[in-house]
């Protein structure tokens, strides 16, 4: 490792920097951590020549060496010191032709640090439509460097770039301020005047460079940009086309990947009972086919959805849209303590909180980015899509009114959502007055040109952010799944060991699958769930539930949609029909009260608390991820927890 | 008071003229808000923020309480 070369690229956002990165490194790539922070760090290998092979870093994409993102501080951590594990032989500065002057500023503070720098100057296939001539020879005597004129878009002048690296001993180590002294870890006022003159120092000198070596011929330019800008981001047309593309993303989400799903859920079910099959019965196999098999199962599952999402987002972002959503809704945002950046979290929310979660990443200001973080959840995501649909079947009427126009229970279903979205700018509105973080909002958004996106990036970034989702969300839900199957699995004492034989001597009548479901109930009753279940009942009692609805609270504890499957399996019904399920629960009687358990009032209550309450380790997980530590997680755990439970208890007690 | 971006009308070009560097964010000083640089405002979003300006060959969108601190001279 230590005696390959080491090559970190380095660029403003869309210079095209991640394409260069993935065409020198391929599928030769892989996403981990820096130590103690959350950003990815995207290295890979590429070959130089057919000995040499080099390793790559992918710096997160910065305007400066002055931080002032968290992506941002990673470039300068990696190039500042020497003594960094990352530290590289050699900087590639990506630079826009376009945009040359803005792009070299970076450059210039590379090239003081000492290191050997080359200037990779990219959409070279832009020049001659944009009428831009560039002296290269003079810009690298000027600059005193080596320039690869490339095109990431059509592979051009890779070739040279790799020579340059290989050769990067013969380039000048010479800064090109000696004067400045470094400001780079200074963040007070002073140092801002100072890193305010220093800028204007730099422009000036890039200025008389590029005034000798650099050409652009205005007129040439056609204005795509001016021509969409007129209609996507219009007063009304804009807001018109953003909510048709938003509805036609909500369509492919659940439509298109119902299949996939469908297919995997069907896929993990038979190879469950595959497993049961082939393997001797004990423990271990009942762990493998009841513990883990579900468990990674229920990771699986989702990967269509995010990987669609992820697609939407990644083209979306591609192409330069999604900035101008950002400055359409910015705006109506910040009322709420929230940014014009948060639109696509909250919108991500609906499918998932996870990859949601992830996307909050954009934002600059820390606070505005925690809230995002914070109040996602309460979006209507794809998991409680089962919940709802079975309470409401059994508590709403399936009535219509207004003369048949509107359906009492879709009604329903759609109070529910929009009161997940209000909810979300009600926690954000709270969250910005409560908390004390100092973090100004320095809103300040690139408006790119608008291009078609590149399928290879698509599909890189795809892979990418879905393999994080599968490994990261993945490791906690099964860890999880299989402690709840333990728990569930086990029992103290005579009731859980013996309960074959005190079924079977109270039930001696029954035919055989009656008596094994019944077996089935009666154990879980008696294992430790089962017991957990019943300690929690005095808690959950004011809230119109039973033990039964406490397990499965707490399995669901794991992820929403368990709720029905632990229901089902304590109202003992082999088969996962709904309609059998349903028919058990209308049935069921409280035993003081001697109402039915799922009447008007505890089904509303158990809908708010589900539309409430966390109840979900994934996101949890990437909560802590994500913020980087357990403070926050677990704050959002426990407010949305006390918020689900009041709410609850509130419209049980009023509703009875 | 002398005017400022936030004063700009929809594609009328100026000059920067002066701002304290501490209330702006260096982010926007960085991709070429320095005086004597150009400036035009290609848009204003629907509620009259943020807005969307060209300064100097990079287009960018900053709010309105950022724009009002950038003084300027209308061309």
């Amino acid at each position: 490792m230590s005696d390959r070369l080491k090559v970190a690229l380095i660029g403003n956002p869309n210079t095209g920097k991640t394409s260069l990165f993935n065409i020198l490194t391929g599928l030769n790539q892989k996403v981990g951590n820096y130590p103690g922070i959350t950003v990815d760090k995207k290295v890979g290998t590429t070959k130089l020549s057919a000995k040499v092979k080099a390793d790559v870093i992918d710096l997160p994409g910065s305007y400066s060496l002055n931080p002032s993102s968290l992506d941002e501080d990673i470039a300068v951590k990696v190039l500042s010191d020497k003594q960094n594990a990352n530290y590289p032989n050699v900087v590639v500065v990506v630079a826009d032709v376009e945009n040359l002057k803005r792009n070299l500023l970076l450059y210039t503070q590379v090239k003081d640090l000492g290191i050997p720098t080359i200037l990779a100057i990219n959409m070279e296939d832009q020049m001659k439509a944009r009428g831009i001539t560039i002296d290269t020879e003079t810009l690298e005597k000027d600059l005193e460097t080596k320039i690869a004129l490339i095109s990431s878009k059509r592979n051009k002048g890779i070739y040279k770039l790799k020579e340059l690296i290989l050769n990067y001993q013969q380039l000048s180590l010479e800064p090109c301020f000696k004067s400045f002294e470094s400001l780079l870890d200074k963040r007070d006022d002073q140092a801002k005047q100072q890193k305010h003159r220093e800028t204007i120092k730099r422009y000036q000198f890039l200025t008389s460079v590029l005034n000798k070596s650099y050409g652009i011929d205005k007129s040439q330019v056609k204005d795509l940009r001016s021509r969409l800008d007129a209609v996507l981001t219009h007063h009304i047309a804009g807001y018109i086309i953003f909510f048709a593309i938003l509805f036609f993303i909500f369509q492919g989400l659940f439509s298109w990947t119902e299949g996939p799903m469908d297919f995997i859920d069907a896929s993990f079910a038979s190879l469950s009972e595959w497993i049961k099959n082939i393997l001797p019965d004990g423990a271990f196999t009942n762990l493998l086919a009841e513990g883990v098999i579900p468990g990674i199962g229920g990771v699986v599952i989702f990967i269509p959805q995010i990987a669609f999402l992820f697609l939407f987002l990644s083209v979306l972002e591609e192409s330069g849209y999604m900035s101008r959503v950002v400055f359409l809704m910015d705006r109506v945002m910040k009322k709420y303590g929230l940014s014009g950046k948060s639109v696509v979290p909250l919108i991500s929310g609906t499918a998932c909180a996870i990859p949601a979660i992830m996307a909050a990443r954009n934002i600059e200001s820390w606070k505005e980015r925690l809230i995002t973080i914070l109040v996602t959840p309460f979006t209507t995501c794809s998991a409680r899509i089962p919940v709802y649909a079975i309470i409401i079947s059994l508590v709403i009427p399936n009535e219509s009114v207004l003369g048949g126009l509107i359906n009492l229970q879709g009604l329903t279903l759609m109070l529910l959502y929009l009161l997940g979205f209000a909810t979300a700018i009600f926690a954000a509105y709270i969250l910005d007055k409560v908390l004390k973080i100092q973090s100004k909002s320095y809103f300040v958004i690139e408006m790119p040109d608008y291009k078609l996106p590149l399928l290879k990036n698509v599909f890189y970034h795809v892979v990418e952010k879905t393999k994080a989702f599968v490994f990261e969300a993945g490791k906690i839900i099964l860890a999880i799944s299989i402690l709840l199957w333990v728990l569930a699995s086990y029992g103290p004492g005579e009731g859980f060991n013996n309960a074959e034989e005190i079924v079977k001597k109270e039930y001696a009548e029954l035919p055989s699958d009656e008596l094994q479901t019944k077996i089935a109930s009666y154990k879980l009753e008696n294992s430790y769930i089962g017991i957990l279940g019943k300690s929690i009942e005095p808690i959950i009692r004011p809230l119109g539930y039973d033990w039964k609805i406490g397990i499965a609270l707490i399995t669901s504890f794991a992820a929403r949609e368990v709720f029905v499957g632990t229901l089902a399996t304590i109202y003992s019904v082999g088969s996962e029909e709904e309609i059998s399920i349903k028919n058990k629960m209308k049935k069921e009687v409280h035993p003081t009260t001697m109402k039915p358990v799922y009447n008007f009032a505890s089904g509303i209550s158990l809908l708010l608390f589900y539309a409430f309450a966390m109840q979900c380790m994934s996101t949890v997980a990437i909560v802590k991820r994500e913020t980087n530590s357990w403070k926050w997680p677990m704050i959002q755990l426990v407010g949305m927890t006390i918020f689900a439970y009041v709410s609850a208890l509130a419209a049980f007690q009023f509703l009875k | 008071m002398s005017l400022t971006i936030a004063d700009l009308l929809k594609g009328e070009k100026a000059i920067i003229k002066h701002f304290v560097a501490k209330n702006i964010p260096l982010k926007l000083i960085e991709m070429g808000c320095i005086e004597g640089n150009s400036v035009e405002l290609v848009q204003r979003a629907p509620l009259k923020d943020p807005l969307y300006l060209n300064i100097n060959g990079t287009y960018l969108a900053i709010r309105k309480e950022i724009a009002a601190q950038i003084s300027i001279e209308k061309l």
